[in-house]
């Protein structure tokens, strides 16, 4: 068997066969090397398949050797060669990252069953990005989530709150997972096929209640997945109480492969024959993103919780995506694209950095910040980077974000956006800013809860967040795989929905 | 020698070697300095080798890299650019020297992150100074915003924190929310953010229509480095900074680099065709007009020097924006002049005010009657920087007056030349007075009968000056400026070609 010829389901495979054999290790360290060196494969693969996709365009594997649409199809094109990538990628960082995280925040008996959730939540989330079978989105989509919800509880040992944080997570993750399902059984009704491409082709030219009621719930089921404003309440939530690494893997992921899958299914699936497609624009992603953009960036400048804080902005920034796409052209797409790497990149860095806060300071209030430089000046560089990155500072990864999405702006027409596009950044400018303050001018806590002993935190942990950090510059210096990468992605899904009309 | 080209890219890069320097030295405190001055003086040399190279009509350029496609980090000097870039690094080596007497004199604490963002600021300076391009010039606009942060806020205490807070908010603020935008606009239209001769608007937007001025409005107000009224505010704010911060990067990089900009944007992206045939930049001519008197009246009832001083820069600064904004060749041309003279003088002022602080940690202009006569320099050095800043001859400040005057007139606007008239009036009260008052009235402390003038005239055996760094510094500056007077010629022919272009 030639395994450059299995090269499309080893990203899947890997992690998914691999992940068991961590609970079957003995507790301590070697759960963690075992999944580290999972991940680090993983990336590989998924880096190697990117690779070939830039070479021939689109990669289609037929699990088992069925044909499609019968059969299971992996289909694997720029666009989500480019989200596998990522989502690996931040996996292969966070991995290393997580040992003396996990070992202060989570019960050591546990441990095998963490990393093995943690791999299978990744297994889940490449899963949804690189099938080309709208049922099989499900499928690894529930995959993800169930793994998710036992995450997020696990940081009950910390916080008894993460529990009905995981619950609350669980309801709303369950019934978007529901919406999606009877989204696609409707499809399916109306079409009698479940892969992505045929479904595009035999949904020309349909419009009827079927169809529609389809769109509308799949559209609330994702959306309920990736926090579309106001469907984002269980996110906060679980952000705040899962364990710190799970914070960071989630913030720099879940959402993304969400995001992505959102656009798969309105420029592959439905295409802009589809006319309801318009409307939903205009009325839904439009608005929503904008609300989302200033409501959720506002609540996150009077949070006391950093980890609250960090992700309500997440939720604002998902507004950013959303917007980019409502645009329908190929520069808003690619804006969206490009943010969806880049964002990923600052969020990833900056809960890396509040875990180590964590780790030292015990807490992610926004007193356990007072005064961090003198404590651990590494940690609050780190921080201060990847927060100018997320209010759009030049020569980071969050400036290039913002100046595709205002060019698409402007060359939609849509400059009133442009202006609120900025006008929500100086809203970051606040919240980040913040919390800059208090690491830079007040003085450190001598004695009380918030003391934290003058020590950086471990190695293990600031060479990971510090790659993350790199990364947000230089992707903000060089932008040939993002921007690049995104354009020429955003184009092919262009087309493939039917062209800018 | 070095190529002009290339030392375009190393007067940006070269402080950043410098400021690793400075960290590394941390331990031995001369040595460091000597890091400071060493970089500065090679800067100076870099930037004499491009302001050379422009004179003698070649156009050095490099590109570094492409950052999105069609959008590379690239420098080009100009005249414009070639003759800030000079000031600013001359003035950074003055600086320098002022830096030392200062911060040691005042036993000031941190000094290492005091030079090692003075070191980032001016590699920011020198990027804005030499940016071919919109968008290299914002990415290095940002950089000097966040550099020079740490400085403002130097002592760290509440006063610091909250005239920080401000100074950050409003620059951030207009920057992110005005001028990134209207980059992005001018982008979108123009399809290029390259700086180019007779502007990159005119063949792509309608000028019956209000685009033009409500772009010009985003890059006027956009440019907060540029104060004009009402986005002025982050600039008393920033005087809780150390003296030198202000005298360099309040009087000179920053500011400069504001108004600089402004001019760039006028010239090379609107081109002043454009904006005399639309008329689109008048509203905003009538606003820089307010600001020069609006500021000047705060100013007279400023009793901190340091809060005078910057009142009066946020006047000053105006001149500049109201020459852009007359859209006639000469405006443009006692816009780019009052860069130059203005920078001198201010500076000569500010580091005057330090010298007084450092010497009888004197702040209030109330304070100072008599005091000329025990530091004869630089109450000297300061009546010569004041001069220059009214206007007065012969010191090099009289000239941009003289050119926006005429440029008012080329326009029509007669009543801006009563303006600038009237702008001249107020600055004689309220700056000229301080030196007047210390060389000529009595000391306050020698009771209320003893305020009147006379006196015993400068104890020239008892002399109570600042340390030698503290007074040479704004000598050399003032000496500068009343050299600068008679370079009128050269200046004027040297900046020539940046109104080639207009009739």
């Amino acid at each position: 068997m030639n395994l450059a010829a299995q090269l499309p389901v080893l990203p899947i495979i890997t992690p998914l066969i691999l992940a068991p054999i961590t609970l079957l290790l003995p507790k301590g360290r070697a759960p963690w090397a075992w999944a580290t060196i999972v991940s680090w494969l993983t990336f590989a693969a998924c880096a190697f398949l990117l690779a070939a996709v830039e070479d021939v365009g689109v990669i289609s594997y037929q699990l088992g050797d069925w044909a499609p649409p019968l059969g299971i199809e992996y289909r694997v094109d720029l666009a989500n060669g480019l989200v596998l990538f990522l989502v690996s990628a931040i996996a292969a960082v966070v991995f290393p990252f997580a040992y003396r995280s996990v070992q202060l925040e989570i019960d050591d008996r546990q441990s095998p069953f963490f990393y093995c959730a943690l791999l299978i939540c990744l297994t889940g989330l490449l899963g949804v990005t690189i099938t080309g079978d709208a049922f099989n989105v499900f499928v690894f989509l529930e995959i993800s989530s169930l793994s998710t919800y036992a995450l997020v509880a696990m940081g009950a040992r910390r916080d008894r709150r993460a529990l009905t944080a995981a619950f609350n997570y669980l309801i709303m993750g369950t019934i978007g997972a529901t919406f999606f399902v009877i989204g696609v059984g409707l499809l399916y009704q109306a079409t009698g096929t479940l892969n992505m491409a045929d479904l595009h082709d035999k949904l020309a030219g349909q419009s009827n209640r079927v169809v529609d009621a389809g769109f509308a719930f799949i559209v609330v089921g994702i959306g309920l997945k990736l926090a579309m404003f106001p469907m984002h309440l269980w996110l906060p939530g679980a952000y705040t109480y899962a364990p710190s690494a799970v914070s960071a893997f989630l913030a720099a992921t879940a959402t993304k492969v969400a995001v992505y899958v959102l656009i798969r299914f309105i420029f592959t699936v439905f295409g802009f024959d589809f006319e309801f497609l318009g409307a939903a624009f205009t009325y839904v992603f439009l608005p929503l993103g904008l609300a989302g953009m200033f409501i959720a960036s506002l609540v996150a400048v009077f949070q006391e919780d950093v980890k609250r804080m960090l992700a309500y902005s997440s939720v604002g920034q998902i507004g950013y995506m959303l917007l980019g796409l409502s645009f329908a052209t190929v520069e808003g797409l690619t804006a969206s694209l490009v943010h969806v790497f880049n964002h990923a990149l600052m969020k990833g860095a900056l809960f890396m950095a509040v875990a180590c806060v964590v780790l030292r300071a015990g807490s992610h209030s926004i007193h356990a910040f007072s005064g961090l430089a003198k404590r651990m000046p590494y940690t609050t560089w780190a921080f201060i980077i990847s927060g100018l990155s997320l209010v759009g500072v030049p020569l980071t990864v969050g400036f290039v974000s913002k100046w595709y999405l205002l060019q698409a702006s402007f060359a939609a027409g849509h400059w009133y956006a442009g202006f609120l596009i900025v006008a929500s950044s100086l809203i970051a400018v606040l919240y980040i800013g913040r919390i800059v303050e208090m690491m830079l001018l007040r003085e450190p806590a001598e004695e009380g809860p918030y003391a934290i002993p003058r020590r950086d935190a471990p190695l293990s942990m600031l060479i990971p967040m510090w790659f993350l950090v790199a990364a947000n510059i230089y992707f903000g210096v060089n932008t040939e795989l993002t921007g690049g990468l995104a354009s020429r992605a955003a184009e092919a899904l262009m087309f493939m929905a039917g062209g800018a009309q | 020698m070095i190529s002009p080209s290339v030392a375009l890219a190393a007067a940006v890069g070269l402080p950043l070697i410098g400021c690793v320097a400075i960290w590394l030295l941390d331990k031995s405190p001369n040595l460091r300095e000597a890091a400071t001055l060493i970089t500065a003086t090679l800067l100076l040399v870099l930037s004499i080798t491009v302001f050379l190279a422009v004179g003698n009509g070649e156009t050095p350029q490099i590109f570094v890299f492409e950052v999105i496609e069609g959008l590379p980090l690239a420098f080009r000097a100009e005249p414009l650019g070639a003759m800030f870039g000079l000031i600013a690094s001359g003035l950074w080596f003055v600086n320098s020297l002022y830096s030392i007497g200062y911060m040691r004199g005042h036993n000031e604490q941190h000094q290492t992150r005091f030079y090692m963002s003075f070191a980032v600021a001016i590699s920011a300076a020198m990027g804005v100074a030499y940016a071919s391009n919109l968008f290299t010039l914002f990415i290095f606009y940002e950089v000097l915003t966040l550099s020079t942060f740490p400085l403002v806020t130097h002592y760290g205490d509440a006063k610091a924190r909250n005239g920080g807070r401000i100074y950050l908010g409003v620059l951030m603020a207009t920057s992110i929310g005005l001028l990134l935008p209207a980059i992005v606009w001018t982008y979108a239209i123009a399809e290029t953010t390259e700086f180019t001769a007779g502007g990159i608007l005119a063949q792509h937007v309608d000028a019956a229509g209000p685009l033009v001025g409500v772009l010009l409005g985003l890059y006027a107000f956009g440019i907060g480095k540029a104060a004009l009224m009402p986005v002025h505010p982050w600039l008393p704010n920033a005087m809780v900074a150390p003296t030198p911060v202000s005298a360099f990067l309040h009087a000179v990089a920053v500011v400069k680099a504001g108004v600089f900009s402004v001019l760039k944007v006028v010239v090379y992206v609107f081109g002043i065709d454009l904006l005399r045939d639309t008329g689109a930049a008048t509203p905003y001519m009538w606003i820089a007009a307010g600001s020069i008197l609006l500021a000047s009246l705060i100013a007279m009832n400023q009793n901190n020097l340091k809060a005078r001083l910057a009142y009066s820069t946020v006047s000053q600064l105006s001149y500049v924006t109201l020459g852009a904004m007359l859209a006639t060749s000469m405006g443009v041309m006692g816009g780019a002049t009052q860069i130059a003279a203005h920078a001198l003088g201010k500076m000569t002022l500010f580091m005057c005010a330090g010298a007084i602080y450092v010497a009888h940690h004197k702040t209030l202009v109330s304070e100072l009657r008599g005091l000329g006569r025990v530091m004869p320099w630089t109450f000297g050095a300061f009546f010569l920087g004041a001069m220059s800043i009214i206007g007065l001859p012969p010191m090099g400040g009289s000239w941009p007056k003289f050119f926006l005057m005429l440029g008012a007139a080329d326009a029509g606007q007669i009543a801006i030349i009563v303006v600038l008239m009237i702008s001249s009036i107020l600055n004689v009260i309220y700056l000229l007075s301080i030196p007047v008052q210390a060389f000529y009235m009595n000391p306050a402390e020698d009771g209320a009968k003893a305020q009147g003038a006379g006196g015993k005239g400068i104890q020239w055996g008892n002399l109570k000056e600042a340390p030698l760094l503290c007074v040479l510094p704004p000598v050399m500056t003032a000496a500068g400026a009343f050299i600068l007077f008679f370079c009128a010629d050269p200046l004027y022919n040297y900046l020539a070609p940046l109104i080639a272009e207009a009739p």
